[in-house]
């Protein structure tokens, strides 16, 4: 409650006599202006609060996130913690710097640079050398955020910009060093991701040649797979978008249509072709789906205000998703479809406006 | 009828143990009087006395100042002191007569003389209720008369009087409808006679049982009367939220209550009403609920129109050491007051006094797009584009958003996590927006 109090204090605010100036209209002696009681704050209505803050909201996400990210640290060892740590420092670092050099209040309390740079390492593998990790906050919070404005102003989530550059400038780093499950003392041992899997025995064998038993299943839900920190435990991923939703931080409707999205879509075109097209339920819980509807589509400041706004931008990340999985040159496709559709927010929040109470009734009342 | 609810809102705390088992208590006459000349929505009222004038109790002392505007009367017998300008609780300063009252409280001539309403005319009444300066006493104080004059052809069909009193705090119109439930009714009564309706009911939010129980008592050998316990859920009492949790009936956008057949009054209004009738009372008194964590004792007084809040606060025991803002009305949508050199008015529902601790003051922040605005809008409004276009200066494009539906109900800045003064840009925009009208047209 006493974010950014300070230096505020009830003196300051311009409390007493400004009707001192204004000369009287009507003739008579004018009455002195004695001042009585105490001076009071002044300020518009609502006079009370619900108390809920930015950082509060902020926090409550990278709680949502502690358990996958944890999780990741168990699977891949010490390696995911320091992924971890690199991104959050860097990100919150390169945040105080950018608002320094350009001379905005520092605002690290919002932990909004820390969420960004938590959300970045968990789209990072384990494998990250550190200065691809420090690259990428510097995209996030610099060129996606900062320059942008800060926080509320920038178009298109930051995490995102900075995986997306790094995928596009250091694809060996970013797609071909996979370890599996390794836990603490194991040694890693490199393979590739199961959407990677399914497009190259497509490639390579015409079919799709991926196992996806009830073994398998258990394995990718729980999280034993290859990928990203945050990729691979689809069960945690979900317990956290469950709190979020719970707690009333994110609505339902985006990770609803984008998971559902890609579930349906999927499922269409393996009822016709099973051969070439891997099973809706695969699609749903390998890659970085989760992760992606539930935190990263899900972020407030890129995505659409409205409710109907909502449900049309989590439709349109499923079937860009599904669009490059099925036929795009990656394997993954998330982070472009979420990207694509920061880009076309502001349009949907237009013609999503929602219709003001009593609108619908205009008509029928003036005939 | 559906026991409904309207689309958004909020739940704040309500704080209304404070005041809501006090019975009303009558404050002494004090030794000085401000009152204001324009106390109703609309035209203000024109002066008629001036400095020196000895007056009567309820004596005219400033007439209506066109149709949308009620005659002021002199809360007591006393003398003008002067005239000039004051703070007045709404924000600005305004024209007031200072009366320094002689102790008699002598009525003026026919006023307070009883007489039945049998047999008055629909135009009487009127007349009556528009020369008692009877106006919303909810805290919008838009002249009675004008809301009992639909235009011809608008088919009115039920009277809703207003109990829910949504405002946290707020406790005046609970008490009036436990103590005075009688000439409630018989000024709903009053009402319904007026725009020729048979259904009238009586709305009230459930926290308040104890006024639900004595009303469905009182209404109960009353024809067409009937009392509906509502939600609690803040904006209830805004008249087009309440209509549709009553009725599921809308009222379009721009329009007025009487565009769905219905008229809304508040309860004090329709006590008010009825003594006007009945009494030839002029409204010169009112329940002020007195509350707040920085007031000493709590009360709800029933207060000369004019008492100055210095008085008031002082009848309440005094503030507190740390009280820090003084609220006119309720803390959703009164009106912060600099210093307790003001006084009631017919509006002043309420005295809110909150301590140090409850008005922690913020630096707002950028809209970080959460929505969480569009979930409590009641008229469904984009207060989060809103706000953003009011920053840039583009009132045609908040005007396009229909800012001039805003009921500047609070919500959106309740639930603002950036703490953005949304109420105050909404109120800007209409301002703006009026004065391009006016400007075009």
């Amino acid at each position: 409650m006493e974010d950014n109090m300070e230096g505020k204090t009830p003196e300051e605010k311009p409390a007493a006599e400004p009707a001192a100036e204004k000369p009287a209209p009507t003739p008579g002696p004018k009455p002195k202006k004695a001042e009585v009681g105490p001076r009071f704050v002044v300020s518009s209505s609502p006079h009370v609060h619900d108390g809920r803050t930015v950082s509060q909201i902020m926090r409550l996400v990278i709680i949502a996130l502690a358990p996958a990210a944890l999780y990741s640290i168990y699977i891949f060892g010490l390696d995911a913690l320091r992924v971890i740590v690199i991104s959050i420092a860097s990100a919150m670092i390169f945040e105080a710097m950018s608002q320094k050099i350009m001379k905005r209040p520092v605002a690290l309390r919002d932990s909004s640079a820390a969420l960004t740079g938590l959300l970045l390492a968990m789209n990072l593998p384990s494998t990250s050398p550190w200065w691809l990790i420090v690259v990428g906050n510097f995209f996030a919070i610099v060129i996606a955020k900062q320059l942008y404005g800060g926080l509320g102003y920038n178009p298109f989530n930051p995490a995102l910009v900075g995986r997306v550059v790094l995928l596009i400038s250091f694809p060996v780093h970013m797609t071909a060093r996979w370890v599996t499950a390794s836990r603490f003392g194991t040694d890693a041992v490199t393979t590739a991701t199961p959407l990677s899997l399914m497009k190259d025995s497509l490639a390579t064998l015409g079919h799709i040649d991926v196992a996806f038993g009830r073994e398998e299943i258990f394995d990718l839900l729980i999280g034993n797979r290859a990928g990203c920190l945050g990729e691979t435990s689809v069960a945690l991923l979900a317990l956290g978008g469950l709190f979020l939703i719970w707690k009333r931080v994110i609505s339902w409707r985006i990770p609803v249509m984008f998971i559902g999205g890609v579930w349906a879509m999927t499922g269409i075109f393996h009822l016709f072709d099973p051969a070439h097209y891997a099973d809706p339920s695969f699609h749903v819980i390998t890659g970085g789906l989760f992760i992606g509807a539930l935190f990263m589509a899900t972020d407030y400041v890129t995505s659409p205000v409205t409710k109907k706004g909502m449900l049309i931008f989590g439709a349109g990340c499923g079937v860009i998703t599904v669009l490059i999985r099925l036929w795009g040159a990656y394997p993954e496709g998330v982070s472009f479809a979420i990207l694509l559709m920061n880009a076309a927010t502001p349009l949907i929040d237009r013609y999503t406006k929602p219709r003001v109470f009593g609108a619908a009734d205009k008509k029928k009342v003036a005939a | 009828m559906g026991s409904g609810r309207f689309f958004g809102g909020v739940h704040p705390s309500y704080n209304k143990g404070l005041s809501d088992s006090s019975a009303i208590v009558e404050m002494p006459l004090p030794e000085k009087l401000v009152v204001f000349f324009a106390q109703n929505l609309g035209a203000p009222s024109q002066p008629v006395v001036k400095k020196g004038d000895e007056v009567k109790k309820g004596q005219v002392i400033a007439e209506a100042g066109g149709f949308v505007s009620t005659p002021v009367h002199a809360p007591t017998s006393g003398t003008i002191d002067s005239i000039g300008i004051y703070p007045s609780p709404v924000g600005v300063d305004a024209p007031a007569a200072v009366m320094i009252p002689d102790g008699k409280d002598e009525w003026f001539e026919e006023c307070n003389v009883e007489r039945s309403s049998e047999g008055l005319g629909v135009e009487k009444i009127k007349e009556m209720i528009h020369d008692n300066g009877i106006v919303g006493m909810g805290g919008a104080t838009f002249p009675t008369h004008v809301k009992l004059s639909p235009p011809a052809g608008k088919k009115m069909d039920l009277l809703v009087i207003n109990g829910a009193e949504c405002e946290p705090y707020l406790t005046a119109d609970h008490r009036l409808m436990v103590e005075h439930a009688e000439g409630i009714l018989d000024g709903a009564a009053l009402f319904a006679n007026v725009i020729g309706v048979d259904r009238v009911v009586i709305a009230i939010e459930k926290n308040k049982p104890d006024a639900i129980e004595v009303m469905r008592k009182a209404v109960a050998g009353r024809q067409g009367f009937s009392v509906e316990a509502l939600g609690v859920i803040y904006p209830q009492g805004a008249e087009k939220q309440l209509i549709y949790a009553l009725t599921k009936r809308k009222v379009p956008a721009g329009g007025l209550p009487m565009d769905v057949g219905v008229l809304v009054q508040n309860v004090g209004t329709a006590l008010a009403a009825f003594k006007a009738v009945r009494y030839n009372r002029p409204l010169i008194q009112r329940v002020v609920t007195v509350t707040g964590s920085g007031i000493r004792e709590p009360k709800n007084v029933l207060a000369r129109v004019g008492t100055r809040f210095e008085d008031i606060v002082n009848f309440c025991g005094g503030l507190k050491g740390d009280a820090a803002k003084c609220i006119n009305g309720g803390p959703m949508m009164g009106v912060a007051q600099y210093s307790l050199d003001t006084a009631v008015t017919k509006g002043t529902s309420g005295l809110v006094i909150l301590r140090q601790e409850e008005v922690a003051q913020f630096v707002s922040d950028a809209c970080i797009r959460c929505a969480r605005c569009l979930d409590a809008c009641p008229m469904s409004l984009n207060p989060s584009a809103l706000s953003i276009f009011i920053e840039k200066m583009r009132f045609d494009d908040a005007n396009e958003y229909n800012v001039m539906d805003c009921i500047e109900c609070g919500c959106c800045a309740y639930v603002c996590p950036s703490r953005r003064p949304m109420v105050h840009h909404f109120r800007r925009a209409k301002a703006e927006i009026r004065k391009l009208q006016r400007k075009a047209g």
